[in-house]
């Protein structure tokens, strides 16, 4: 039965096409991402230095990111993507980069201001250049202080809280106090500091101020700290939800940002579905034109192959970009070149005579070695552009890399099947000219 | 066939298309974009009336961004371009292009990048089409591995390579000409466009070479006696007109682009067109000509062995 094939097919694509509508909507399940250079937004860039970084920096790096996603939340963005991300391998340089994509926030400084800024919490020991000098009841630091490195940073920080002090405690009643509470590796490193300095002030510096400058009583275990400097309820307050989201691990710097505003996003999209629509429209037109029935058939496969090609971006998902809809375009005029190296080589088989469905058989064959190396070599150029990295080539990479695959799986899966179900086994006339090629009434082939 | 009876002359025409495109890209070289330089780009919209060029040019001087381009986009965009700039100097740049709120506009883009980012770029940029020519080389010497007389399977990847070193030399001579005259700028997408067309261009040559191949393994088989150059000639004129109707539907959707695509797109169609234009041409007309002499060479070599 050489139309079950056939009725497969339309079968698959009627899915397809019920699966695209059904998903179009605004409440979907399978919406088209688009990147922020349709959607508007903005795209972030930083630097993380870890040059201070002794041992585990993945750790260092990952707890980084998970600050940063506290604080991008705390922003109120929808969907924001937050990454990891190496400098490559052929750059000469290794640096760690932290990606946000932020879909729909257009005001750049606005969002470096809530992300970006990086508070940074340290420990050091003050040594002091000359002992401390007491003149009646004050005693008067010598300002030329030296702080040394403990290594303990805000990186070891698990939680922070705020307690307001008993009148109990040595200090004013209801004075705040801000409890540090570290992790166990933390823990460990503060007892150890608090054991080989009891006497000595630890000084503990946010961005490089000096905040607080306790001086160590005792060996201190379990790894809590508590901090009573000068606050006012509202600086304590702010300073433990800045420690708690924005204790940063590591000190980034913005090495790059990228917005892109609604209406630019909005009119990019437009003019790409338009392109992509005319694009479209002129192939299949050609192909009607001068293949005839089969150039009509491989318009049906085209329109199968648009199918597979949206459900892909749609289910796997892809982001859509300005240069993604290129690549969708272009893939449109490259699917049909298979059709098209079959035709020509059935047209070939009917000139010999051979009976129209031989020639589809035969056609197809002789068609394939050509379409499997050139299949390949563009998926191979597309790998290589994908590897590249940067949102916009990778969007052109994957688009241009799947529609190529599923320019495979039409020309050869869909075209074939059609063209066997359709044709005839001995060719009349009229199928003669159906079958021709050109532009005028005659086949000129024949 | 035509085309292999007249190499000779196609060898020059191509040959001297080549020179004008590489004295091109030599005299008039592009600008690279800020994603290779590192840089800020801003981009404006006047919501009334533009101020006219100069005015924007003694504002934006005024501000000391290290050599900054201003030029206008459409009816109401400036698009500035300068050294990366601190959060403050992109507020000044906004404050002078408004005129302090006298001349209301939005900002449609702001992109900026930093040189470390822009230097992983350029370095990854040569990478890849570096290494998309030895894959494609070793690709096709492994496809053709079994067409080994009278041209070596190394013949037809190193052909294909001097191909489509044409194919993107070509394009982007074309791209220094436009820029020179438009004042665009080497950016990703045009990297983008080599690259597809290396990847596409490869196409045609490999459909005629797959005929080189079908006939030479045919005439083995049947024991036909046929000089190589006709095998070319014959291989050539029948995907003749394979390789004009892709190129069509290529180039048709690429107009697509060119006629109401986005504005960030445009450039990266044009050179693809002007790439697939060459390449085509280039394909029929240059590679298995190529081919020709390298036979010439691996026979005389093989009958050197013999003796």
């Amino acid at each position: 039965m050489r139309y079950l094939p056939a009725l497969t097919v339309l079968a698959i694509a009627g899915l397809l096409t019920w699966f695209v509508i059904s998903t179009s909507g605004p409440e979907t399940k399978f919406p088209i991402k688009l990147g922020l250079d349709l959607a508007g937004g903005t795209e972030l860039i930083y630097k993380a230095d870890t040059s201070n970084i002794v041992s585990d920096k993945q750790g260092a790096l990952n707890s980084l990111r998970d600050v940063i996603e506290n604080r991008v939340n705390l922003f109120g963005v929808a969907e924001p993507r937050v990454e990891l991300e190496q400098s490559s391998a052929v750059a000469g340089e290794v640096e760690d980069r932290l990606l946000l994509e932020l879909p729909g926030v257009t005001d750049t400084q606005a969002a470096i201001a809530a992300i970006g800024e990086t508070p940074v919490l340290e420990f050091k020991l003050a040594s002091f250049g000359a002992a401390p000098v007491t003149t009646g009841t004050t005693t008067s630091i010598n300002l030329e202080q030296v702080y040394t490195d403990t290594g303990l940073t805000g990186r070891y920080l698990k939680s922070s809280e705020l307690q307001f002090g008993p009148a109990s405690a040595g200090g004013v009643a209801n004075q705040p106090i801000i409890v540090l509470n570290f992790n166990e590796e933390g823990a460990a490193l503060f007892e150890k500091i608090t054991t080989e300095n009891v006497g000595k002030p630890l000084a503990i510096l946010l961005d490089g101020e000096v905040i607080s400058s306790p001086t160590i009583q005792e060996p201190i275990t379990g790894g809590v700290a508590t901090i009573t400097g000068q606050f006012t309820p509202t600086e304590a307050r702010d300073l433990v939800r800045n420690l708690n989201f924005g204790a940063l691990p590591v000190p980034i710097e913005l090495a790059g940002s990228n917005t892109v505003g609604p209406t630019l996003g909005i009119d990019a999209y437009e003019a790409g579905l338009l392109a992509t629509v005319i694009g479209f429209a002129l192939v299949a037109l050609f192909m009607v034109l001068w293949y005839r029935l089969p150039g009509l058939v491989a318009v049906i496969a085209l329109v199968i192959y648009m199918l597979i090609t949206i459900a892909l971006i749609k289910v796997v998902p892809i982001t859509l970009t300005a240069s993604g809809i290129a690549a969708l375009i272009l893939s449109i005029g490259m699917a049909v070149d298979a059709n098209v190296l079959i035709f020509e080589r059935m047209k070939e088989e009917l000139r010999l005579g051979k009976a129209p469905r031989d020639a589809v058989h035969i056609g197809f064959g002789r068609a394939w070695p050509a379409i499997r190396d050139g299949h390949l070599t563009m998926l191979i150029s597309s790998g290589i552009l994908f590897w590249m990295g940067t949102s916009i080539v990778q969007g052109f990479a994957l688009v241009f890399g799947l529609g190529v695959i599923a320019s495979l799986i039409t020309a050869v899966m869909i075209t074939r099947v059609f063209l066997v179900a359709i044709l005839p086994e001995e060719a009349s006339p009229l199928w003669r000219t159906l079958l021709g090629t050109g532009f005028g009434h005659k086949p000129k082939n024949t | 066939m035509f085309v292999v009876r007249h190499r000779t002359f196609f060898f020059w025409v191509t040959g001297l298309l080549l020179v004008a495109s590489v004295a091109a890209l030599i005299l008039i070289p592009p600008r690279l974009s800020i994603e290779f330089t590192g840089g800020t780009l801003v981009e404006v919209a006047y919501t009334g009336e533009r101020p006219p060029h100069e005015e924007l040019v003694a504002r934006v001087d005024a501000l000391d961004l290290g050599e900054p381009s201003v030029r206008e986009t459409g009816s109401q965009g400036v698009t500035v371009r300068s050294h990366t700039l601190s959060p403050e100097e992109h507020t000044a740049l906004l404050g002078a292009l408004s005129n302090g709120g006298a001349d209301p506009l939005t900002e449609l883009r702001f992109n900026s990048i930093g040189p470390s980012l822009g230097r992983e770029l350029t370095t990854k940029a040569l990478y890849a089409i570096g290494a998309v020519f030895l894959a494609i080389m070793l690709y096709i010497a492994f496809a053709f591995r079994k067409v080994s007389r009278p041209v070596p399977a190394w013949g037809y990847g190193v052909t294909s390579v001097a191909m489509l070193a044409i194919d993107i030399i070509v394009p982007a001579g074309f791209f220094a000409v436009y820029a020179y005259f438009t004042g665009a700028q080497v950016d990703t997408l045009f990297v983008i466009a080599l690259l597809a067309l290396m990847g596409y261009c490869i196409n045609d040559v490999i459909v005629i070479f797959d005929r080189v191949r079908e006939h030479l393994k045919a005439n083995e088989e049947r024991n036909i006696k046929e000089s190589f150059e006709e095998t070319v000639g014959k291989s050539i004129t029948e995907t003749l007109g394979r390789s004009i109707n892709t190129s069509l539907t290529v180039a048709l959707a690429l107009l697509a682009i060119i006629l109401v695509g986005s504005e960030s797109t445009r450039v990266f169609a044009l050179v693809m067109l002007v790439g697939v234009i060459v390449g085509t041409l280039s394909s029929i007309v240059r590679s298995a000509p190529l081919l020709i002499p390298i036979a010439a060479w691996a026979q005389k070599r093989e009958a050197a062995k013999k003796q």
